[in-house]
């Protein structure tokens, strides 16, 4: 084996300079700490820049709002699995954050008073689940996710983070005795060199693992690879099983279409030109939650009513909304659509179907940023120098199903509480680096020998196409026993090829066919927390809908499942029914 | 299809090369990214930038049959049957289509391209009217690919004086946002023989920017401020 990597240090290292990552590196770096950020792509290619819609935030610029209705209506979406403390915690603080990126130069599309526009989404009601939606999506057009994540790289320029971008994190390293987080080993995309960044506060922000499905709209980048570290290094992950499918990817393609097309008043038909939402949802309608109208159109899908000479979608009815508006509030979605569809929505409808989107699970986390993991007694002991947010982590706010907007909300409260709390952590504990072990480094070199050493075996790209369909067929918006049961096997022996995957491009430099083997360990490690939590889960909650556990199990279910990789083993540990200042929101059947 | 594609490693070629490739796209396979995407299964060792795969990241920008373009949002069907694929001209390579952006990102910040209010800032939103926020529309819709600098001949002569047309398009960005109050050193900045006065409005920029932004009409744009604010 080569010799042991070469050790830089830190006060605090960041993985992957998304929305999140930025977030928190902003607040560590106007703090004076030493950051490094580490990121797979330049900043600004972060898969943050993809989100169309808006971010969520009660500013009440357009319909009266309140922070408790925003509450109410994320606990109800999440189908009563998120953590009232954590949701009662980002909703108080939306306003700030948005108010605040706002007057970071983020280019908010206005209203005539000159304020932030806001348009409504899906779930989100005015006066607690009225058939009154309120206007709480603050937006940039529909490019709102692009304005924020270059508003905060912006940012970050002017505060001079410091970055290593084209960095990949490899594997976390734990101090053997007590399990904390020293850092991570890096491999440097353009040298082929590993380093090991030591620090004393290190962030996971790694974002999400939706390449796992066949049908994504995901970015190739989004490979679970937070997920994938954390539970190579005996950390659980969390609710893997409520996978989030948007109701509007284009039809083929995957690409997203942002639910704000609906907020602005579009809709679904289904081949009779029937707006059927209105049977599933009459009051939301096409704004019900993601979950409901995904099921929706599968549904339609199903039973015949599905669109085009295979009757397997349905269309987005958006021309009534007129040239001015589609171009004013939605000029991205039109772009789409004419590159990835075919059609100007001007004119004709948009085929869509459910697509794979978002990852309502992660590395558990409380909202504080601060990792966590049973350990004695404690369901949720503090991982020391450990932090995760936005989609890789699990706080939970989202529980079974997250509200549109409330991603990129996500990010910026989590992003910013979890870097308030490096700062106060590294402000508390003001000690040297501990001693890495001369170990520390060696479950990155050997992945990284076998790769180098294999000469034959399975082909990346095989075994990468291989956990895309199966993911898709055995874990998807609709979910069958049998089918999670021989998903399960098949994502165990396709786990267990990934020992035996080569590649033939021996490069140091940019080698990119290293990086897809790399990545995929992470999305398998994902993909199998994925279906082996759906199968254990008997009921159907939010995203997990089970043909043979048709309802919700509060008496049963009502607990939060964690996956380990060591023995494939799950264990479960109760929900926050508690908010921290409110009354709790008790779980009532849920309708739109 | 026939793909003839630019190839170099440095840890392994002497020299740059051109090698061919014959793909037959799948009938779902719509942009030149699939296809790409089909080029590398059958040649794991050839190395290219890609992420979003809908025209929103920039990631994947490279010299198509001799034209700057995102592989991700250019049609297979708008290409001829033999298509030759090179790295943005006027970088240097890393390996094969992936070139080294530190001069463009260089330029890029040098504009200082953030918001500039030392105002303190009231407890909710600043105002901005609607037509304040449209002025906007066509600046900041940027996504950084580099095809526009790298298509740029003063760019190719001067990369590291002169701005080029991304740069300037972010500069501009935050000379027409109503809440920046940092105009006149913005224009200081600029002021040079060579930052902002190399563009000599060939309009390259123009035709080959994916997101169909005009950086020529915003230099054009912060040379009637100059010319302004010094009349």
């Amino acid at each position: 084996m080569s010799v042991a990597p070469p050790v830089r240090r830190f006060d605090a290292i960041v993985v992957g300079a998304g929305g999140s990552g930025l977030r928190a590196a902003l607040e560590l770096a106007r703090a004076n700490f030493k950051v490094a950020v580490l990121t797979k792509v330049f900043p600004t290619r972060s898969h943050t820049v993809a989100a169309q819609g808006g971010v969520a935030a009660p500013l009440a610029n357009s319909s009266e709002d309140h922070w408790h209705w925003h509450m109410y209506d994320t606990v109800k979406g999440s189908d009563y699995l998120g953590d009232q403390d954590a949701i009662e915690y980002m909703c108080r603080r939306a306003t700030e954050v948005v108010v605040e990126l706002e007057h970071m130069g983020m280019p908010f599309d206005r209203l005539e008073n000159g304020r932030i526009y806001q348009r409504p989404f899906g779930g989100h009601t005015q006066d607690y689940g009225s058939a009154k939606m309120a206007m709480r999506a603050c937006a940039v057009a529909d490019r709102t996710g692009h304005a924020m994540l270059h508003t905060l790289y912006q940012q970050n320029v002017r505060a001079n983070s410091q970055f290593f971008v084209e960095w990949m994190a490899l594997d976390l390293i734990r101090d053997p005795q007590d399990g904390a987080v020293l850092g991570v080993t890096a491999l440097e995309m353009e040298t082929g060199e590993v380093s090991i960044f030591q620090a004393k506060a290190t962030l996971f922000a790694t974002g999400g693992s939706g390449r796992m499905f066949f049908s994504s709209t995901n970015a190739f980048v989004n490979t679970g690879d937070g997920p994938g570290m954390a539970a190579r290094a005996g950390i659980p992950l969390q609710d893997m099983e409520f996978y989030q499918f948007h109701p509007t990817g284009v039809y083929g393609a995957g690409v997203l279409i942002t639910e704000g097309v609906r907020g602005e008043g579009g809709y679904l038909l289904n081949r009779n030109g029937e707006r059927f939402m209105e049977r599933y949802a009459p009051n939301a309608r096409d704004l019900a939650s993601r979950d409901v109208v995904s099921r929706a159109m599968t549904t339609e899908i199903k039973e015949g009513r599905g669109c085009g000479p295979e009757a397997d979608h349905v269309l987005l009815k958006l021309d009534h909304l007129g040239p001015e508006v589609i171009n004013q509030r939605l000029p991205g979605i039109r772009e789409i659509a004419i590159k990835f569809a075919n059609t100007d929505p001007v004119r004709e409808p948009i085929p869509v179907v459910p697509t794979a989107h978002y990852q309502m699970g992660g590395i558990p986390a409380n909202y504080l940023g601060q990792v966590v993991a049973p350990e004695g007694a404690s369901h949720e002991a503090i991982v020391p120098g450990f932090y995760a947010a936005g989609e890789c982590a699990c706080v939970s706010v989202h529980g079974g199903n997250r509200l549109g907007c409330n991603s990129l909300l996500d990010l910026l409260v989590f992003g910013k509480s979890s870097g308030e709390q490096m700062i106060r952590d590294l402000r508390a504990l003001p000690r040297p680096h501990r001693n890495l072990t001369p170990d520390a480094g060696d479950l990155s070199r050997a992945r990284l020998a076998r790769l180098d050493a294999a000469s034959s075996g399975e082909r990346v790209a095989d075994v990468y196409a291989e956990l895309r369909k199966t993911m898709q067929a055995h874990c998807g918006v609709f979910r069958f026993p049998e089918l999670l049961l021989e998903g399960v096997e098949k994502m165990k022996q396709i786990a267990a090829r990934l020992g035996r995957v080569y590649i033939q491009d021996r490069s140091k430099i940019f080698n990119t066919a290293r990086i897809e083997a790399l990545e995929l360990d992470n999305l398998a490690e994902a993909a199998l927390a994925t279906v082996v939590s759906a199968q254990a889960r008997k009921e159907s909650r939010g995203a997990q809908a089970r043909s043979d556990f048709p309802e919700r199990d509060d008496r049963d279910w009502m607990k939060h499942t964690l996956w380990y990789k060591e023995g494939n083993r799950l264990a479960y540990k109760p929900v926050h029914l508690k908010p921290l200042t409110v009354e709790a929101f008790e779980p009532k059947v849920r309708t739109y | 299809m026939k793909f003839t594609i630019y190839r170099y490693d440095p840890d392994r070629d002497e020299r740059p090369y051109l090698k061919d490739y014959e793909v037959t796209p799948d009938p779902a396979d719509r942009m030149l990214l699939d296809a790409l995407v089909r080029v590398k299964a059958q040649d794991e060792s050839l190395a290219f930038r890609r992420s979003c795969r809908e025209g929103v990241c920039g990631s994947d920008a490279m010299n198509i049959n001799g034209r700057n373009g995102l592989a991700c949002i250019t049609k297979l069907a708008d290409l001829p049957q033999h298509v030759t694929l090179r790295p943005l001209p006027g970088l240097p390579v890393i390996r094969d289509l992936i070139v080294d952006m530190t001069q463009f990102f260089k330029q890029y910040e040098s504009v200082k391209p953030y918001l500039v209010n030392h105002e303190a800032p009231p407890e909710r939103e600043r105002l901005q009217s609607p037509a304040e926020r449209e002025a906007l529309n066509g600046l900041y819709e940027c996504i950084l690919c580099a095809c526009c600098s790298t298509a740029c001949p003063s760019f190719w002569w001067n990369p590291d004086k002169f701005v080029g047309p991304a740069g300037l398009l972010q500069a501009y960005r935050f000379l027409a946002d109503s809440r920046d109050l940092a105009s006149s050193e913005r224009l200081d900045d600029l002021e040079d023989p060579y930052r902002l006065f190399r563009c000599h409005t060939i309009m390259n920029c123009v035709d080959v920017c994916p997101k169909g932004l005009n950086p020529t009409r915003a230099i054009g744009k912060i040379k009637e401020m100059m010319v302004k604010r010094a009349i």
